[in-house]
């Protein structure tokens, strides 16, 4: 099996930029990274094939060695078929990033970095525990709020606000 | 007639009922019946292929005419058709439980007309993944899921999913890179890509050949099957995708990602080569994850993290490349399935009910929706693993395979087993403690949907029937334990057997390679 050595070459300098593009924080050169490594693959899947040769089927009489193995091309039509779609997808994605945020940047996981500033301190889990906790003990602080004058006033103003508001 | 001769109509029944739905797009009961009615005929008849090979058989479909080494092939076994059956049945359950959301709230949370037919592919997609038996055939059921899930995990296209569908994407789109440069790789080394056919012809390659395509489909597979270091996409995409939509992928995609691991390891490269990595990874993959659990506030969150951690429950009974190992591996994953999908549907209900996921801002729940609390507390403790529920088995089973291999590798992994689970506990406590018991009012930020009067947010019949049919399927995998542990079993023993799969595959008079280094590698 003769190597195609042009092939190979092209191969290895689109999976060198394929990769440094995907490395990139800026959307659009994420994609031309992935559209780079697609066809790098694609020609990687081209190789496997073997020596260039006849269209396979060509004729009847045609010896089977000088056909080219048609499988890899049937393969690769598929995975173009598949990069094509996807890569349309992500063209939608990339639009709506900047339709909506007005840049072409992957952005960060906001709940992700919250987490990861959280205290280490929990109030519900770590606070200390005070020492009475039944619902049914009656404490000097909660009756002082039962008898509460203001307490009869609320209502009042909670309506005129409604009021107002209509 | 075989009954397995009907195996291509699991793939073929969702992409028509996708075509019916899509051009149903403006008749939305129409569009409903159909996809619900596909789906179900889809499940009846794939649990009559797991009937027909209850027994341990395994049979194989050639499909368009070609012969097995040069055509696709679809497999029947124990395994994939038990996959099969799980899934679909969570899918049904997941499409009934959407139909009902979007019945609900009209199209404004997800567009009906669009999400049917796109889920009914993903269903198509999942199910040709499990039944293929020929890896580029393999990569093109993944790269039907994939897009299918690109578009629902987008649905809407708001800010936070354009941002999370972003990520998800750009990993996938790499991984299955990744996986065409491996099948590429594995066909110029072998000339052919039917996975029987491989089975025979790897074992021919020298041993350092065999170790970079073998490595190189588990990098593929397991950023799919999200294991550790390769699992930081999935708790960074997975929560913003709608309740039913972030419960179907949970349930399944990184499942597939697993199936095809299991595929690799026993079928393509059998024997313990890459056995000491693939614990370490598995027990990394159980500790990492559970410890991210433990630090998130927002329950789909905690969930994704249980989830990224509970994979590694299975690669470890991967690893073992025993019996019962693997046999409790593939009852893991059918208990897994089910309970996770579970558990993200109940969460939709808490913010249907609640108005939020978070728990600083839940509480009280269990006073006010107390069949939401039930709906929570089974799959939960199912998940943590208490007895008697299935995930306790399916741990109880793994833990006695790992002592059985008695390795100081395999006590380290049970140990780690066991703390995973007890971790996981922890954190399901948290959910539970805050979001239900204390009182609305203890909430660090109380949500006002809590503290209404009246009947705010009170979920459609529908949401809450599905997702108890769930809970119920859940629970009928801990009734019927003994004879799906059975199955699981048997399984195991074809897959790591290997003769009937290729047999089956490529005739009777083939010699099977008889495995290389078994047993002596502990």
């Amino acid at each position: 099996m003769s190597i195609n050595l042009t092939l190979l070459i092209v191969m290895g300098v689109l999976y060198a930029c394929g990769i440094y593009l995907i490395l990139e924080r800026s959307l659009t050169r994420v994609l031309l990274g992935l559209m780079l490594l697609a066809n790098a693959t694609n020609i990687l899947i081209l190789s496997t094939g073997g020596y260039a040769g006849l269209a396979p089927l060509f004729t009847k009489e045609t010896s089977p060695d000088s056909y080219n193995d048609p499988l890899p091309q049937a393969l690769i039509l598929t995975s173009i078929v598949i990069s094509f779609a996807v890569t349309a997808f992500m063209l939608g994605i990339i639009y709506r990033t900047w339709v909506l945020a007005r840049q072409d940047e992957i952005q960060d996981d906001l709940e992700d970095r919250r987490v990861a500033e959280t205290p280490s301190f929990d109030a519900e889990d770590d606070a200390i525990v005070p020492l009475e906790t039944s619902e049914f003990a009656v404490t000097p602080a909660s009756t002082s709020d039962r008898d509460h004058p203001e307490a009869t006033e609320t209502p009042n103003t909670s309506t005129t606000r409604e009021g107002g508001s209509a | 007639m075989n009954l397995a001769n009907l195996s291509p109509l699991a793939v073929l029944l969702p992409i028509l009922g996708a075509a019916l739905a899509f051009l149903l797009i403006r008749h939305h009961t129409a569009q409903r019946v159909v996809s619900i009615g596909i789906l179900s005929a889809t499940l009846l008849l794939e649990c009559l292929l797991l009937l027909s090979v209850w027994d341990g058989g395994t049979t194989s479909v050639t499909l368009g005419g070609w012969l097995p080494p040069w055509g696709v092939v679809l497999v029947v076994d124990q395994f994939s058709s038990l996959m099969l059956v799980v899934s679909t049945v969570v899918s049904l359950a997941v499409l009934i439980y959407a139909t009902g959301q979007g019945m609900a709230d009209g199209d404004q949370e997800a567009p009906v007309s669009i999400f049917h037919p796109t889920y009914l592919i993903l269903v198509a997609g999942v199910s040709n993944a499990f039944l293929t038996g020929d890896l580029f055939n393999l990569y093109v059921g993944f790269e039907i899921l994939l897009t299918a899930s690109y578009v629902l995990m987008t649905l809407g296209g708001t800010g936070p999913r354009i941002r999370a569908g972003v990520t998800y994407v750009v990993v996938s789109v790499v991984s299955s890179v990744l996986f065409l440069i491996a099948i590429a790789m594995i066909y110029g080394a072998t000339g052919t890509i039917t996975m029987a056919d491989l089975a025979i012809k790897l074992a021919e390659l020298d041993q350092g050949t065999q170790n970079l395509l073998h490595v190189m489909l588990l990098v593929a597979f397991g950023i799919k099957a999200a294991v550790f270091p390769l699992s930081f996409w999935l708790p960074d995409s997975y929560p913003t995708a709608p309740a039913p939509v972030t419960a179907v992928f949970a349930g399944l995609l990184t499942k597939v990602g697993v199936y095809a691991m299991v595929r690799t390891e026993t079928l393509l490269f059998p024997g313990d080569t890459l056995n000491v990595p693939l614990m370490v990874v598995a027990l990394l993959t159980m500790v990492v994850g559970i410890l991210g659990a433990l630090a998130q506030s927002d329950i789909k969150r905690l969930l994704s993290f249980t989830l990224v951690s509970h994979i590694g429950y299975m690669v470890f009974g991967l690893a073992m490349s025993s019996v019962a190992g693997l046999g409790a591996a593939v009852f893991y994953v059918a208990h897994h399935i089910t309970v996770q999908t579970s558990l993200f549907l109940v969460t939709g209900l808490i913010e249907r009910r609640g108005g939020s996921s978070s728990i600083d801002r839940l509480g009280g729940l269990a006073k006010l929706s107390p069949l939401l609390a039930l709906l929570f507390f089974i799959p939960a403790m199912n998940l943590a693993g208490i007895p008697p529920f299935s995930g306790f088995l399916g741990k109880l089973g793994l833990l006695q395979a790992g002592v059985e291999l008695g390795t100081p590798l395999a006590i380290t992994l049970v140990v780690g087993g066991v703390v995973t689970s007890l971790l996981t506990l922890l954190a399901i406590a948290r959910v539970w403690n805050r979001a239900f018991w204390r009182k609305p009012e203890d909430a660090e930020y109380p949500d006002p949907v809590l503290q209404a009067p009246g009947n705010v947010g009170v979920l459609p019949r529908t949401m809450v029937g599905s997702t108890a049919g769930l809970v119920v399927f859940g629970v009928a995998l801990t009734v019927f334990a003994g004879p799906l542990f059975q199955v699981a079993d048997g399984s195991a023993g074809i897959m790591l057997d290997r003769s009937a799969y290729i047999h089956s595959v490529l005739g009777d008079s083939v010699v099977v390679p008889p495995l290389a280094g078994t047993g002596d590698a502990k």
